[in-house]
């Protein structure tokens, strides 16, 4: 796919309308330091891409950011409210208006696509029969599986139990969508559809994305701005144009996928000679 | 020195384990309620737990049913008193053999099942989408389970029972040549209402033991398939240890 211009040179607005804020957040696990004062905002109504090598905590942020765990130190801001200092009842009201998509869709196996979908509807509210048939299946139609709605999940291949997954985190109309590694797994049909989606979505109805990723390639077609994470800080954020210019020497090799650079080929070892002669 | 350590180490785990089972047990006691307003949730999964379970209750009912009609004829026309084959049969069906053979059956069909159900829920990410869509998943997917194992071994240890006094019925009068009014009226006259208690209130407390260890192993499991697999062993491991020590725990307390 060639690089989409637009969105290659779009230049994202000033953050004064960030949705969700994090400020100098700390956080280890069993010792080791995941992030050491991470600070960054994603603006609301764009598409933003968190990228980073594995193992630098993107599922970790995804996780702070919707209060499933606390930070040890900083704050992390939904909409001007302080996520690790909710009661549980309270947080519970907060994730209402988040969705969330997991990597493989995460469905409930003992329900169909169209009982999954309604999961949400049946859960929070109390509308009549006749108004969750309705939603649901416009919410099917949308991603373009209303013909899948009696199927159960495990008949659905990966792309598709994504995009029911996508359907569902839609039930309730939230206000930003986060998207936890979206295209792992998809051959490139299932992942064009899920680029089209995700911008769809946020075209259309204003929502918020959030897409949490390694691929650097699809996010350049996808996301407005992005912010490459790297030793628990924020290394590189802007366009993606201005990502790939930076002079920093690890998000020069992210972004290029450089196989040695600061994140090294070889597995800390001691010196191979003398290994060799021992 | 190390061995103390150690000892001290393993002592450590086991209080730590018995108190997060405890907390988490608290927690699930509190989301009963709610979990009993949708009963089709809980009827669910007493179907899973107990009627898919029937047939190798039954079974296995019959089988012991007939071993004791055997054993106990043996012993009995030793002694010249084969008549009382029914009450002593009945007896240790009601009080021991129902209740606990039941329970290990329990954990062995419906508990590993439970276990690995919530463990792949977990691995999944099942049960955090459904945070995420903020149902709390103790209340929807935990509560129900547990209510309908509790619910199940009760009932089935009473239909154990039952197809057990079939069984001897069937070796000792049927085939041995039991005198069938002494074997029934026998039974009837020496059985009384305390003994079955005794059977239910082990079959209730078994139930309750058996399927909070599946859905905590299940809820706790290492999101991999072989931290599935692990949960599930230890769901029958740990089911059949605590079964026969609480078993004879209750026996203790209940005869004196």
């Amino acid at each position: 796919m060639a690089p989409d211009q637009q969105t290659q040179h779009a230049s994202p607005e000033p953050a004064a309308g960030a949705i969700i804020e994090i400020r100098d957040v700390h956080y280890s696990v069993g010792g080791r330091a995941i992030f050491s004062g991470l600070n960054l905002s994603i603006p609301r109504g764009r598409v933003t891409a968190i990228m980073g090598p594995s193992g630098t905590g993107k599922t970790t942020l995804l996780r702070l950011i919707t209060g499933q765990i606390k930070p040890d130190r900083g704050q992390i801001l939904f909409d001007g409210i302080d996520v690790s200092h909710l009661r549980p009842r309270e947080l519970f009201a907060l994730r209402r208006r988040m969705g969330m998509l997991f990597q493989n869709g995460a469905l409930l196996t003992d329900l169909s696509v169209f009982e999954n979908v309604a999961f949400p509807l049946r859960e929070h509210t109390k509308l009549p029969e006749p108004l969750i048939r309705h939603i649901v299946l416009t919410k099917l139609q949308a991603v373009g599986l209303r013909g899948a709605a009696q199927l159960m999940p495990a008949e659905l291949s990966g792309g598709m139990a994504r995009r029911v997954a996508l359907a569902r985190a839609m039930a309730t109309d939230p206000d930003v969508l986060i998207y936890d590694e979206p295209f792992t797994g998809l051959d490139p049909i299932s992942m064009g559809m899920i680029v089209r989606l995700v911008r769809q979505m946020n075209r259309a109805l204003g929502i918020t994305s959030l897409v949490v990723s390694h691929d650097v390639e699809e996010l350049g077609h996808l996301a407005d701005m992005g912010f490459i994470i790297a030793g628990g800080k924020v290394a590189a954020q802007g366009t993606f144009s201005e990502l790939r210019q930076t002079d920093s020497q690890i998000v020069n090799q992210f972004v290029n996928g450089l196989p040695d650079g600061p994140v090294p080929f070889h597995y800390p070892a001691p010196s191979y000679f003398e290994q060799l002669l021992a | 020195m190390t061995l103390l350590r150690e000892l001290f180490d393993s002592l450590r785990n086991f209080v730590a384990t018995v108190g997060a089972v405890a907390l988490f047990f608290g927690r699930l006691l509190v989301q009963l309620p709610r979990a009993l307003l949708r009963p089709r949730l809980v009827i669910e999964q007493i179907y899973n737990a107990g009627a898919l379970s029937l047939v190798i209750i039954m079974t296995c009912g019959l089988f012991v049913g007939m071993v004791l009609g055997l054993q106990g004829y043996d012993l009995l026309q030793r002694f010249g008193s084969e008549d009382a084959l029914g009450t002593g049969a009945a007896l240790a069906l009601i009080k021991e053999l129902g209740p606990v053979v039941t329970a290990l059956l329990f954990a062995g069909r419906a508990g590993t099942a439970l276990a690995s159900e919530i463990g792949l829920m977990r691995a999944t990410d099942q049960l955090a989408a459904l945070e995420m869509m903020a149902v709390d998943p103790v209340r929807r997917v935990v509560a129900p389970r547990f209510l309908g194992g509790l619910i199940a071994v009760p009932l089935l240890t009473m239909i154990f029972i039952a197809i057990g006094i079939f069984g001897v019925q069937l070796i000792g009068v049927q085939q041995l040549g039991v005198d069938a009014a002494a074997f029934w009226s026998q039974m009837r006259s020496s059985v009384d209402v305390d003994d079955v208690m005794e059977g239910l209130i082990k079959g209730f407390v078994f139930g309750t033991a058996c399927s909070l260890i599946a859905v905590y192993e299940g809820y706790t499991a290492i999101p991999t398939p072989e931290g599935v697999g692990r949960a599930t062993t230890r769901t029958v491991v740990i089911s059949a240890v605590l079964t026969l020590l609480l078993d004879y725990m209750l026996t203790a307390v209940m005869l004196s």
